[in-house]
């Protein structure tokens, strides 16, 4: 049987995937949802607590599955959310 | 080009229009954004042939209310800008002459005002336009306005208009008679390093530290231009001093409408300017402005040969109104005569100034101004 | 999740004036998140950008963005704009407004601007009625909407936009909804970086009032209906796409070269001005 090599990309030794940091900034957010519902791997949920206006922000549910498309960031209308590549040292 | 080479030194036969224009330019307007009407058409025409003759821009919008909103964002932008209209066209100019005062852009309007209402007589003279210079737009504001009576002070008052409007950051409207716009007559053009021009004061901070609507002890805050790494917002709305949206502060309304207001009423002794002429000892002075000006000169002197004691007060400066003037000569006269060509403008300033002195008001409207006969009569049947 | 950083782009929003005034789910935040985007990418010369905005939600951008910025009365942005354009052509210009100030009121303003193909980009949140007022219906209301002035149901056809700019003259026209932000941001680029009139109409939810009369009571709903109906067809002809319940037309409609308004003035000057000195040097001779 020959080894699936397509399943792994070749490089995957030397090319690091680059690793998602989430910063959801709770006081400005209004709850819309958008970056809930339109999160292509749906990593963010509402979460319980709620802001001074009385929205829930999103919470996130696993920040590995981010693959820093951004599309949070750019759809968000309040600047509440964004996603940076988190700055790493070796081996993080 | 050189400054020489613009303006037209020396004497011309010009036409009242086109000292206007040449007014303009020598106070270097370098934009004019306007519409066509009768009895302005011919300043557009003129400015469209100069402008790009002096590397001035002239553009023609689509409507009255586009030329106003061009000349403000052309003084934003840091050119002196004009537009010229008459009265159907200054109506449709008056919400964005309200923008102008509220954000306090220097420009000037010259309303050639014709007959009216609505669509009245185009071609024939009125001065029906005089109340709606002061308060045609909503709000409660104060602006200048000059009323020139002939060729020469067309010209004259033209660059006087963008000096009072870079000096008070306020929008100056030149009140012109159809006939005053329509005249030919000798203008001698100074030589250019005898004109006095203004040009409005810019900031003296670094842009951290610059307050756009932060007035100076003249109470006018001196004035950025986009693109000169200054940044600001200025709206139409209730402001602060930075220049943001205050919609429910009482007292920001408070303080920037009466600054509005201040910066001209306070001020008024330095924009206002009359012509007085044999008051001295007049027992019936004549409060006149424009081209009916002229014919009450005429009329004041043939008074003064049949030994009536008539003097003129000739008003340059309609607002704001010259009420100190008009009060010092009602409590010397007898009685006022107004001569106007409308049914009754500046003649209630003038009586709200006279107090208790008799204001006789002589309305004439129609194609010919009052003639020097028809004051003297009115002179004559009051002395 | 890690400690509060900035937002990127917060140096282009005014500090002092955040929180915004507009409403969760609002799509004018989308709006001004995706332009301060296209001029991050683009890494404008912030001085020289000059923000322009009319009377409505949409207008409040001006005071937002961290440039130059006017707010001007109800539908005058382009003629304010058209003169700051031609007295500093070196100022990129930028009118961010409504469809009902940009095409009820400032309708006359906007198709001069573009036959004269001045070099100003307009930038309309279309969302369908007159949200800062309340609801009313608009120019762009769909038949049959319900809006406060028109309970019945509207029977006003509606503009289609694009196809009115196209018309007019525009040399770049396009339309995205406010769920195709990257899109969106990628049309706002080419649209700063090109000469002449251009055009973005970005269909945008307007959840508090237009979506509640119109049986999409939340955000997400009427964000929805947009993935659902719009299709993206570049170049298609404008005057088929109109905007329908079942279809909305998406993408960029028109892009040509025209030479743009100002740079006919300014050779046009250049060259009496020339000849103009030209005659004084001889008559001074």
């Amino acid at each position: 049987m020959p080894q699936r090599l397509w399943r792994t990309p070749l490089n995957t030794e030397k090319v690091k995937r680059p690793k998602p940091e989430i910063h959801i900034i709770k006081e400005q957010c209004k709850g819309c949802g958008y970056c809930i519902q339109f999160c292509p791997k749906r990593v963010l949920e509402e979460s319980e607590e709620i802001n001074a206006i009385g929205a829930h922000p999103p919470r996130i549910v696993d920040e590995s599955k981010c693959v820093i498309c951004s599309f949070c960031t750019s759809v968000c209308p309040d600047f509440a959310i964004f996603v940076v590549e988190r700055q790493c040292k070796e081996g993080c | 080009m050189t400054k020489k080479g613009i303006v037209l030194e020396g004497a011309h036969f010009m036409n009242g229009d086109v000292a206007c224009a040449e007014g303009a330019i020598t106070a270097s307007c370098r934009f004019f954004a306007g519409y066509p009407i009768t009895p302005a058409t011919e300043i557009a025409e003129h400015l469209a042939k100069r402008m790009p003759e002096i590397g001035g821009i002239y553009i023609q919008m689509e409507d009255e209310i586009a030329s106003m909103a061009a000349v403000i964002g052309a003084s934003y932008a840091g050119l002196k800008a004009m537009t010229a209209t008459s009265g159907p066209g200054f109506s449709l100019m008056q919400e964005n002459i309200g923008l102008a005062v509220m954000t306090e852009a220097p420009c000037v309007i010259v309303d050639v005002m014709r007959g009216g209402p609505s669509t009245g007589q185009p071609t024939l003279p009125g001065q029906q336009d005089v109340m709606q210079a002061k308060w045609g737009s909503h709000g409660d504001y104060e602006i200048v306005a000059l009323a020139p009576s002939s060729v020469q002070e067309m010209f004259d008052l033209t660059i006087e208009a963008f000096n009072l409007s870079e000096t008070y950051r306020v929008p100056t409207i030149l009140l012109v008679d159809e006939v005053v716009a329509h005249m030919w007559e000798k203008v001698v053009i100074p030589p250019v390093e005898k004109i006095k021009i203004v040009n409005r004061n810019k900031p003296n901070v670094p842009p951290e530290k610059y307050i756009p609507f932060m007035p100076g002890d003249d109470l006018v805050p001196p004035m950025a231009c986009f693109g000169e790494g200054y940044g600001f917002h200025a709206t139409g709305l209730t402001h602060d001093e930075h220049g943001y949206p205050q919609t429910s502060s009482s007292e920001v309304q408070q303080k920037l409408v009466k600054r509005l207001c201040d910066k001209i009423r306070l001020n008024a002794d330095k924009i206002i300017r009359v012509e007085e002429v044999m008051l001295k000892d007049a027992e019936v002075a004549v409060v006149a402005y424009g081209i009916v000006a002229r014919a009450a000169l005429s009329a004041v002197r043939k008074a003064r040969e049949k030994g009536i004691k008539a003097g003129l007060l000739r008003l340059i400066t309609l607002w704001p109104f010259p009420e100190k003037q008009v009060s010092k000569i009602a409590k010397q006269s007898k009685t006022i005569v107004v001569p106007e060509m409308n049914c009754g403008q500046l003649v209630r300033e003038v009586e709200r100034s006279a107090k208790e002195t008799p204001v006789v008001f002589i309305s004439k409207l129609g194609e010919e101004p009052h003639t020097p006969m028809e004051i003297l009569e009115a002179v004559r049947r009051n002395s | 999740m890690t400690e509060e950083m900035v937002h990127p782009f917060a140096k282009y929003l005014r500090e002092a004036m955040m929180p915004h005034i507009w409403c969760p789910g609002c799509g004018n935040g989308i709006i001004l998140n995706c332009f301060v985007q296209a001029i991050d990418e683009l890494q404008t010369d912030l001085d020289k950008v000059v923000v322009v905005s009319g009377i409505g939600c949409i207008g409040r951008t001006a005071g937002y963005v961290n440039t130059n910025s006017f707010h001007t009365t109800h539908g005058r942005p382009i003629a304010f704009a058209t003169g700051v354009k031609l007295a500093n052509p070196e100022l990129e210009v930028v009118i961010i407004s409504g469809d009902g100030d940009l095409f009820a009121i400032g309708g006359n303003h906007f198709i001069h601007a573009a036959r004269r193909n001045i070099g100003i980009k307009v930038i309309c949140a279309n969302n369908f009625n007159y949200g800062m007022t309340g609801g009313q219906q608009g120019p762009t209301t769909p038949l049959e909407a319900l809006t406060t002035t028109s309970p019945y149901g509207n029977i006003e056809h509606p503009f289609n936009l694009v196809h009115l700019a196209a018309a007019s003259g525009a040399t770049y026209v396009a339309r995205w909804t406010a769920l195709h932000v990257r899109r969106l941001t990628q049309s706002i680029k080419k649209l700063l970086q090109k000469e002449g009139f251009g055009f973005i109409e970005v269909v945008s939810p307007c959840p508090e009032i237009f979506g509640r009369y119109n049986k999409m009571r939340t955000g997400l709903e009427m964000m929805e209906w947009f993935k659902r109906a719009s299709m993206v067809e570049n170049f298609s002809d404008p005057v088929k796409a109109e905007i329908t319940p079942e279809k909305i037309v998406v993408g960029e409609f028109v892009d040509i070269e025209k030479p743009s308004y100002e740079r006919l003035l300014h050779e046009k000057i250049a060259q009496i001005n020339e000849k103009a000195l030209k005659e004084m040097s001889q008559h001074a001779i």
